[in-house]
């Protein structure tokens, strides 16, 4: 097996790029400091915790805005807290959501211990079996620009393991203040009804 | 009949699955998501035949707090049904209903309580409301199939109006015990 390669700051830099109206939920560690450094957004929802949740937010927002494109951006380690998502997801099948799975292969957070990925463990596989309506692994940066594409236009549930390196990245943190960060995501998205809705 | 009480007898008459499909409707509940018991098959049912719901069948309970607070960024309402045996599975998950203030209604199927023939409910079922209330949770129980509409309505009203966690313990007194007895 091949080491993992990828950019994950330029791989979530060339997904936020120009969002328009993309729903985001980052899940804990990595990735919610990735998606800040690509930009701190009001219609981003970045956990501090709850691991394991970040599909299933992603999920519930899906649901509950069908015209409009949700992106779940996490981790491999939470990744495999939440798997049994995975399934639930297959089930409801939601046309507008894509998981993008920054995959390191390591617990980035705790001391870059290796989780299952490291061990051949195939989280894209997993989603395909699970009913995604595609799912792959991404190697290469040739296959940003078509990731892109398929986030913003590919018909859902879509799920896409990214290879990345393990590497240390400077901290660029979002606001940990959750009453916060649901107040302003509700209240960019819904605007005056997000105080009586 | 063993392992029915006669308040199983009496709540039988009254259709209190029912009563409670008509609270979340009235309360407008959107999502509903669910880890199955046997005492919520018929609520399930009058959820699964609703066109304007979507039901969300879960692989552990947790997924359903989560699916909860990602219903509520979007704009709609999402309530959380299990039997107690699920409620230990959701304690971390909860950080998201207290610490960002994400409106929450569970409704919970009582095991382990009254006349239970599974020891290995009885552990967990013991432990729920206590679970429920250290991880910031209000509980209401509902012990009388007479009283479902008003006390779903008013654990709805707890949370999506008073922005807070709550769940109703439905008594399993009021459910009708299970017993191997009663099945085919």
């Amino acid at each position: 097996m091949t080491a993992p390669q990828l950019d994950r700051r330029k791989i979530v830099r060339a997904l936020l790029d120009r969002r328009g109206g993309l729903l985001v939920v980052a899940g804990l560690g990595s990735a919610a400091w990735d998606c800040t450094a690509a930009g701190d957004d009001p219609l981003t929802f970045p956990l501090w915790g709850a691991m394991g949740s970040a599909c299933m937010m992603g999920l519930g927002l899906a649901l509950a805005q069908p015209a409009r494109r949700v992106l779940v951006v996490t981790g491999d380690g939470e990744m495999l807290m939440g798997m049994g998502s995975l399934a639930t997801i297959g089930s409801q099948r939601p046309r507008n959501l894509a998981v993008v799975v920054l995959d390191n292969e390591r617990y980035g957070e705790t001391g870059m211990q290796e989780t299952h990925t490291a061990h051949g463990v195939d989280l894209a596989a997993v989603a395909r079996a699970c009913g995604f309506a595609d799912a792959r692994i991404v190697r290469s940066n040739s296959e940003i620009a078509p990731l892109r594409a398929a986030v913003y236009r590919g018909r859902g549930p879509l799920f896409f393991q990214v290879k990345v390196r393990p590497e240390t990245l400077p901290l660029v943190l979002p606001p940990r203040d959750g009453a916060h960060l649901k107040h302003r995501f509700r209240e960019a998205l819904l605007g005056k009804k997000a105080a009586t809705a | 009949m063993p392992g029915k009480t006669s308040n199983a007898r009496s709540t039988a008459a009254i259709d209190w699955p029912a009563a409670i499909y008509r609270a979340l409707k009235s309360q407008r509940v959107r999502q509903v998501s669910y880890v199955p018991d046997a005492g919520h098959k018929r609520l399930i049912d009058l959820c699964h035949a609703d066109r304007d719901m979507a039901v969300v069948p879960l692989t552990t309970e947790e997924e359903g707090i989560g699916l909860a607070a990602g219903a509520w960024l979007g704009g709609e309402r999402a309530t959380l049904l299990m039997q107690s045996s699920g409620v230990g599975n959701c304690i971390n998950t909860l950080t998201l209903a207290s610490n960002c203030g994400f409106p929450l209604l569970i409704v919970v199927t009582m095991r382990g309580e009254w006349g239970e023939f599974n020891p290995w409910q009885i552990p967990m079922g013991q432990t729920t409301p206590d679970v429920l209330r250290l991880s910031g949770v209000r509980t209401l129980r509902l012990e009388r199939a007479e009283d479902a509409l008003a006390t779903v309505t008013a654990a709805a009203r707890l949370a999506f109006e008073g922005y807070a966690a709550a769940a109703v313990l439905i008594g399993q007194r009021m459910i009708g015990t299970k017993t191997f007895e009663d099945k085919p």
